[in-house]
């Protein structure tokens, strides 16, 4: 098979797996899970062979970032030209695939135990709600608890299919149209996925609140897309990324001259609103954390392995035209990324600091990680970006499945108990995990510290280092010491919930009964963190230390994706002041985050609340920003949607003018009734009628029945008619 | 040679006769009969008429043929009426014949 086709196909098998379970196994758990995970393992086959033949084929990414994978067919004629789909990778796609690739594997692998396959159907599950647990009793006669499998469980594998669907045909995309259908795919899942406990109302507004507000970014796109295809007739890579069309978006004052911007500029803005949604950045961060109400495979689909990084891989897709004409300095729109994310990144981090739910944590640093990417884009650092992009998928993904791990732990200390009113979620029941759950601590331990940056071994140091020489390297200080603060709070934060989870004793009965979960969930947290390592030394700079260490930096290969001159990588050396910056803030994050919380026991105050004080509780209510949101913007909606659109506009203006025009009708309906129908045409009718009964009353009496009677008539009339005729013909006809 | 007019004054007192029985007479096939003497009345007009008015044609025979055939075929319903009312209602008068009363 040739790479293009099997490109084509990558998609393929999770769709198949999305039909094959709604339609027709749903009703079978295993069949379903093994058409569900046999899809990814399928795609992931696909992926991995896809990305050997572009990473290592002949010439590497060099000779693919010039001839990349293409094939294209006409799809829908529009005006005089055709608009072509198809499919293309190249070293960015490529790289982009590797992570999808396994991170969804993965992710389906691990539904299967987090959903509780093979355990009993609970006592009174219902759909729509998570199981709450059945009773067995074993040969001794002894009742226990244990837990129950998930009530909905094929549709959730159904949901994960189509979602996985939505995120492969993002990334094999030749063109923004079909990125965005995939991008669309993947909103409509997460509404599903994250409503997925559909019963729980907080599960229901959740994915209201994370649809309609990535609607919000998703329709600046959709301008984007409309006015760049407006402007340059095509939506195809390799035609608006041409050197010329750039160069024409670059110097094209935006339409109606638009605070003065340039086209590109505008464009790319439209753009990273879209980004602003769905990868949850400052001002529409408010979703995120939310979305946690979804089962904990949902939180890492969507916060690691696919929605909110397409947002990312769409922003550096885009890169040429955000950065079309930035010889002279950074543009306006990466200017934008610059400042949202490094606002977003910092912002984010200082809220994660003092939440108490550990999936709550993971949700803010994924803002703040995501805010870090952008940052980096905006300030041109484009490869350090996607680097970053890629070793944040797998370390995300490992820390989420990881504290899902740990939730279904503690769901186990619950069933133990029987205490329902405990929140397997909150940290401050947990402590001593480590003890009963140790895969998932060393797991957890690798993932977090590869979040924090921990030096030369994990994934997260070597891409945050390479973000921070960037910034040193082209002089960005302030996004250089915003983002050096936000890995200090990041490490902080980190090594908090690893302390709080793992160190120490269990402060609850219930983490005392937790218990290691099965080797589904085990197998995905071990190999992906092999991944929260190794994916990092892919990106070992060549000069490190100063040393001359060969050729070793392979991920510089997604450059050669890009039509730039300006932002080259090649020509930042090694410094040892940004290697400094980020060992001290990792190193230093940790250590204070291990001190403070190395002896917390149960009862006592959080030493952070302690420390801020009553910044804390601003903190810990996300510096009310829901509160504020729903007091303008939720509030706002409903005043006009119920005072405005459906008092004034509807009752008052379209129905006022429907019952004005209902009783002018009834009005003049009245008048003609009286005035014409009744006496004219009915009346007239009846007259006629009457006329006739009149007639047949008087006449009728000369039917007698009787033939010689009317033979009589005849005769008389005959005899008149005669007579008549003779008078006529005889005296008047003379 | 009789003139034409003593052949009308029969045939006109030949129908005055059938007139008198069709308008006097209570029983159906007394009526019947009558109505069969004012055909052969007119008969007896058309064959004078043709005689004495135009013997090369013998349209006035022909009429007369028309007319025996015509009235054969009406007395052979007629008869068949009155029988079936005979048979039914016992019926031979043609005043209580009042079925198609108002």
């Amino acid at each position: 098979m040739t790479t293009e086709s099997l490109i084509w196909l990558l998609p393929l098998p999770p769709l198949l797996s999305f039909f094959l379970i709604i339609l027709f196994t749903n009703r079978n758990r295993a069949l379903s899970h093994t058409i569900g995970v046999g899809a990814a393992a399928l795609a992931w086959l696909g992926s991995m062979i896809v990305f050997l033949r572009a990473a290592f084929g002949e010439g590497g990414f060099h000779h693919l970032g010039e001839h990349p994978f293409h094939s294209a067919i006409a799809w829908l004629p529009v005006g005089e030209t055709t608009f072509n789909i198809g499919i293309q990778i190249d070293p960015l796609s490529a790289a982009t695939l590797f992570f999808v690739g396994w991170t969804i594997f993965m992710i389906f692998l691990y539904s299967v135990g987090y959903q509780n396959f093979g355990q009993p159907e609970g006592d009174h599950d219902k759909k729509g709600l998570p199981p709450h647990g059945a009773t067995v009793t074993d040969e001794h006669g002894h009742k226990h608890t244990v837990l129950s499998i998930e009530p909905n469980y094929s549709r959730f594998f159904a949901f994960l299919s189509l979602f996985a669907f939505g995120m492969y045909v993002l990334v094999v995309s030749d063109n923004l149209l079909t990125l965005f259908v995939g991008w669309e795919i993947m909103g409509l899942c997460s509404y599903l996925l994250i409503g997925f406990w559909f019963a729980k109302p907080s599960a229901r507004a959740a994915a209201i609140k994370a649809f309609m507000t990535t609607r919000i970014g998703d329709v600046f796109m959709l301008l984007g897309l409309a006015y760049l295809y407006s402007q340059t007739g095509s939506l195809s890579y390799r035609v608006i990324f041409s050197p010329e069309v750039l160069e024409h978006l670059a110097h094209d004052p935006a339409v109606g001259g638009f605070l003065g911007l340039t086209t590109a500029s505008l464009i790319g803005i439209l753009f990273f609103m879209g980004t602003i949604g769905k990868s949850a950045q400052f001002p529409l961060h408010v979703w995120l954390p939310d979305a946690m109400e979804g089962p904990t495979p949902v939180s890492a689909m969507i916060h690691a392995a696919t929605m909110v990084s397409a947002g990312v891989y769409m922003v550096i897709r885009i890169f040429p035209i955000l950065s079309a004409g930035a010889e002279h300095g950074l543009t306006p729109a990466m200017s934008t990324l610059a400042v949202i994310g490094s606002f977003s990144a910092l912002f984010a981090a200082t809220i994660a600091i003092a939440q108490n739910d550990i999936k709550r944590v993971l949700a803010y640093s994924t803002i703040s990680q995501l805010g870090y990417m952008i940052a980096a884009l905006g300030i041109g650092a484009y490869v350090a970006a996607a680097f970053h992009l890629i070793t944040h998928a797998f370390f995300k993904a490992l820390l989420f499945l990881g504290s899902g791990s740990i939730i279904h732990g503690m769901e186990h200390g619950i069933l133990h108990t029987g205490d329902h009113h405990m929140d397997p979620q909150d940290m401050m029941n947990m402590g001593g995990l480590r003890r009963s759950m140790p895969i998932t601590f060393w797991t957890f331990l690798i993932g977090g510290l590869a979040l924090s940056g921990f030096p030369f071994v994990t994934a997260g140091f070597w891409s945050k280092d390479e973000i921070f020489a960037d910034a040193f390297a082209n002089g960005h200080y302030t996004v250089l010491i915003v983002l050096a603060l936000t890995a200090f709070l990041t490490a902080f934060y980190t090594m908090r919930q690893i302390m709080l989870a793992f160190a120490g004793e269990p402060r609850t009965k219930e983490a005392e009964h937790a218990h290691e979960t099965p080797w589904t969930m085990t197998v995905p947290l071990m190999i992906l963190a092999v991944f929260a390592i190794a994916a990092g030394w892919v990106g070992i700079p060549n000069d490190f230390l100063g040393l001359n260490l060969g050729e070793i930096n392979w991920i510089h290969g997604v450059s050669y994706t890009l039509v730039l001159s300006e932002f080259e990588l090649e020509g930042i050396t090694f410094s040892f002041i940004p290697l400094t910056i980020s060992l001290a803030v990792a190193l230093g994050g940790l250590v204070v985050g291990g001190v403070m919380y190395r002896d917390f026991k149960a009862g006592q105050t959080d030493p952070v609340k302690k420390m801020l004080g009553g910044f804390h509780a601003v903190l810990q209510n996300k510096y009310y920003f829901d509160e504020f949101y729903h007091a303008t913007f939720v509030r706002f909606s409903q005043w006009v949607s119920e005072t405005f659109s459906f008092q004034w506009i509807d009752r008052g203006i379209i129905d006022g003018f429907l019952h004005t025009l209902a009783r002018v009708a009834f009005f003049l309906g009245g008048v003609f009734r009286d005035r014409f129908e009744l006496p004219v045409i009915s009346g007239g009718a009846d007259w006629v009628a009457s006329v006739f009964q009149w007639f047949g009353q008087t006449f009728r009496t000369i039917q007698s029945g009787r033939v010689q009677q009317y033979m009589i008539l005849v005769l008389v009339n005959v005899i008149a008619f005669g007579f008549l005729f003779y008078y006529l013909v005889e005296v008047v006809g003379r | 040679m009789v003139p034409l007019s003593w052949y009308l004054i029969v045939a006109a007192g030949l129908f005055c006769l059938g007139l008198y029985g069709v308008l006097s007479r209570k029983n159906m096939v007394a009526i019947l009969m009558s109505v069969e003497l004012m055909l052969n009345a007119i008969n007896i007009n058309l064959i004078a008429f043709w005689r004495y008015q135009d013997p090369a044609r013998i349209v006035g025979q022909a009429f007369a043929i028309m007319v025996f055939a015509v009235s054969a075929a009406e007395v052979a319903v007629g008869l068949a009426l009155v029988i079936s009312l005979y048979r039914r209602r016992k019926i031979v008068i043609a005043e209580n014949v009042d079925l198609m009363k108002w």
